[in-house]
């Protein structure tokens, strides 16, 4: 056992990242997550490992692809309007079949937008930020303990499956400090068979090419990626169940949001209102089962988003709308409080009977 | 004590995010729940700094404290701010040296703490906010003995020289 | 029967997509050649870009990646930073380089990142049907300067070996051509030199191959080899821009 130290989010992440055997780096400079990179370029060229700032955000996950198609384990990190800036990439690492870790550590927008913490980045996240059809692994923090061990994580489904894992934090994640303990990890390895390494004239060339021009094999392509994006669906959810044994509603909320809506759980639950909470921790594949199977037993849902409701789609698709599901949001950089999440709870409470 | 919510706030370069810092890792050592969050952005550069830190028996929710127990101010525009936040029955610490308004708030304990000008005289001068936050580790009755270990986590191995200065500032303030 | 004359082995087995009279597959042969007397094919890897040249992957008998527009010198220092013992180079046209991966192309050479950029210039977006480059030549009439290109209206052509040569960390940057047997062998010459720099550790280096498209041009590939001779070169003047390493012999 490690001991528990105070870190910051994004100092979690970075550091979890060296532990998971990640040797490259690639970034450039943007608030709220400038703290990853600060942290990658004291350690890495003390490990033998490379950080670089790079002229883009472009570049910097075009970077990302290079290492990633020689098969080591790769990661880059950005908040919001960043993020963007390397959705062309991101879909070419899924069009690649590259595994890589992207961190978004989001501020509001659209546009440049603000700094403060937002979750306004969950559709891009979620539902192919970049052009064509493919999913990310989308994971979502709630902790730093969290930020550490999904981070792990993250390289490791990224690996698996040989796609892009984000980590879908948030500035107060990446800003705040707590306790946090990350043990040496044995880092489970992958065969990378098609990885770029040289032919050492001992096999035929590796290509890593996401260009298809005859439309029944990029037709072909598109399907097997999807077998496994099923696979993934059946196999890879994780979510985390609060206070729902005895639960009327359901919050749904993750990330910051998720700890806010505990809060006013404590405080609803003492005005005798039965609340509990269903915290996806993976945004993809999303916990619609687990969420399914407590339509029965709530009488609605609560969408709680540091956004205009986004992730309400994917409750309503996952209940199949059979229950009212309410949306209790802030958005711009502004955190709901737990008060105002008690005030949508007794509404609702009181609205549903 | 279940939970308690402290805020600190005043000018960036105060030492604010620091003595939260210290604050934190005191509810570490004691085994307690933490979690430390900063205001960040342009006002690190000089403009107001302020910084929630939550120690709790329980796991900490939210890390914003919007309602907080203890407010540790110094400066007026973070006194005006957050005075009505304070619980009622809370505490404020108010740097007296450079906020000359009392509170006005008759349901909270004050305490008026010339720390700035007390670090002036001490040949101190960034420390102010350490001897606030010895004044307050006595008033919510925290022992001097964990300051050794607390400052030795976060006092950076190349400053150690600075351990000593800061461990005289908090003293200085936990005997007023 | 002796053999007199064969194809790199470099070089796969694959059938080339190029127009007829096109200059792309004279310039893979060249670094096939290259790849083949530096017997450094197992060790190669590629980056293929967007453009006429995009199925580079198909030609060469090395590992080979293919790079999104403009972005090959970012994933060839991905590459290149993954494992500094490959030999790494890039493959890109005047569209892919001088103008959507602008940015990529100065700023590898800025941080004298140690890789070869082949950089063929036809100054013509050729894959797309022939629309004005950033090195279409003032008054040339493309699909979108079907005026001719207007300065006045649309900016100059960007020289890249003379706009490099200004950039510290850019260790050999040298125009060549391939219009005729003798700039063929000069070409050759520069393209080895180039991958012996990266071998040798001495940074980034460039080759800027004039070339030509006598489809997009809409002129006989004959014409097209006289036309570089008589508007190509007199703009892009052939030569060393930049060599760092024979700066500092004659010094």
């Amino acid at each position: 056992m490690g001991e528990k130290v105070l870190m910051k989010g994004n100092e979690a992440i970075a550091e979890a990242a060296i532990r998971a055997g990640c040797r490259h780096y690639f970034g450039y400079p943007i608030t709220p997550q400038t703290e990853v990179a600060a942290y990658m370029s004291k350690r890495m060229p003390k490990i033998g490992g490379t950080f670089l700032q790079a002229e883009s955000e472009i570049a910097a996950i075009n970077m990302v692809i290079g290492v990633a198609a020689t098969g080591k384990r790769v990661m880059t990190s950005s908040s919001s309007p960043g993020i963007s800036l390397k959705q062309e990439g991101i879909s070419y690492l899924a069009g690649c079949d590259l595994p890589a870790l992207v961190v978004n550590v989001e501020r509001g927008g659209p546009g440049l937008g603000g700094i403060q913490p937002s979750q306004s980045d969950y559709w891009q996240a979620t539902k192919a930020g970049g052009h064509g059809d493919y999913h990310n692994i989308v994971l979502a923090p709630a902790s730093v303990q969290e930020m550490a061990a999904l981070t792990i994580k993250g390289f490791e489904l990224a690996d698996k499956y040989s796609m892009v894992t984000m980590i879908l934090a948030d500035g107060t994640m990446g800003q705040m400090m707590e306790p946090v303990e990350i043990d040496d990890i044995e880092i489970k390895t992958v065969e990378k068979p098609w990885a770029l390494t040289g032919t050492g004239m001992a096999r035929s060339h590796n290509i890593v090419n996401s260009l298809y021009l005859k439309p029944d094999l990029l037709e072909q392509k598109n399907f097997e990626r999807y077998e496994k994006y099923a696979q993934i669906e059946k196999s890879e959810v994780m979510y985390e169940e609060y206070m729902m044994d005895d639960a009327d509603i359901c919050l749904v909320a993750f990330g910051i949001t998720a700890r806010v809506a505990k809060n006013a759980i404590a405080e609803a639950r003492a005005k005798g209102i039965k609340v509990g909470l269903l915290r996806p921790i993976t945004l993809w594949p999303f916990p619609s089962q687990a969420l399914a199977a407590r339509a029965s037993q709530c009488k609605a849902f609560i969408s709680v988003e540091m956004n205009m409701g986004q992730m309400i789609d994917d409750v309503k698709l996952a209940i199949s709308c059979s229950r009212p599901v309410y949306l209790c949001n802030r958005v711009g950089g502004m955190i709901p409080s737990p008060e105002e999440v008690l005030d949508k709870i007794i509404s609702v409470s009181g609205g549903a009977d | 004590m279940s939970t308690l919510n402290i805020l600190f706030a005043g000018f960036g370069g105060q030492g604010i995010l620091f003595s939260g810092k210290f604050m934190a890792y005191e509810g570490l050592l004691a085994d307690k729940h933490v979690s430390w969050l900063p205001s960040y952005g342009p006002e690190m550069r000089g403009g107001t700094a302020n910084c929630s830190v939550i120690i709790s028996d329980e796991e900490v929710g939210s890390p914003i404290v919007d309602k907080p127990d203890v407010l540790v101010v110094m400066n007026l525009p973070s006194l005006d701010k957050y005075e009505d936040a304070v619980v009622p029955g809370g505490k404020i610490f108010v740097d007296c040296s450079l906020i000359e308004r009392k509170v006005e708030r008759t349901d909270v304990s004050v305490y008026y703490v010339p720390a700035t000008g007390l670090a002036s005289e001490k040949k101190i001068p960034t420390l102010a906010n350490m001897i606030i936050t010895g004044k307050m580790l006595k008033e919510l009755g925290f022992s001097l003995d964990s300051v050794d270990a607390v400052l030795g986590k976060i006092v950076s191995t190349r400053h150690q020289d600075l351990l000593s200065v800061n461990k005289d500032a908090i003293r200085a303030g936990y005997e007023l | 029967m002796a053999v007199v004359f064969d194809k790199p082995h470099a070089l796969t087995d694959a059938t080339m997509h190029y127009c007829p009279g096109c200059t792309h597959g004279i310039i893979h042969r060249l670094i096939a050649e290259v790849i083949d007397e530096l017997g450094i094919e197992g060790d190669t890897i590629g980056v293929a870009s967007v453009g006429c040249s995009v199925m580079a992957y198909d030609y060469f008998n090395v590992d080979f990646v293919q790079a999104a527009h403009g972005r090959a010198p970012a994933v060839a220092t991905g590459v290149k930073r993954s494992d500094p013992s490959k030999v790494v180079f890039t493959y890109q046209g005047d569209g892919d380089l001088a103008a959507i991966g602008t940015a990529e192309t100065v700023h590898s050479a800025a941080r004298r990142e140690n890789i070869t950029v082949i950089f063929v210039n036809n100054a013509i977006y050729g894959m797309t049907g022939g629309q004005m480059a950033p090195t279409t030549l003032p008054g040339m009439v493309t699909q979108t300067s079907p005026y001719g290109r207007n300065v006045e209206a649309v900016g100059y052509p960007v020289k890249v070996c003379e706009m490099l040569s200004e950039i510290d960390g850019a260790a050999y940057l040298e125009r060549v051509a391939v219009n005729n047997v003798a700039n063929v062998r000069k070409a050759k010459a520069a393209i080895k030199k180039a991958f012996e720099y990266q071998l040798s550790g001495k940074g980034f280096s460039l080759v800027e191959i004039v070339s030509t498209c006598p489809t997009n041009w809409g002129v006989s590939p004959e014409k097209a080899l006289s036309f570089v001779d008589t508007d190509m070169i007199p703009y892009y003047p052939l030569g060393v821009y930049k060599d760092i390493y024979a700066e500092e012999d004659a010094g």
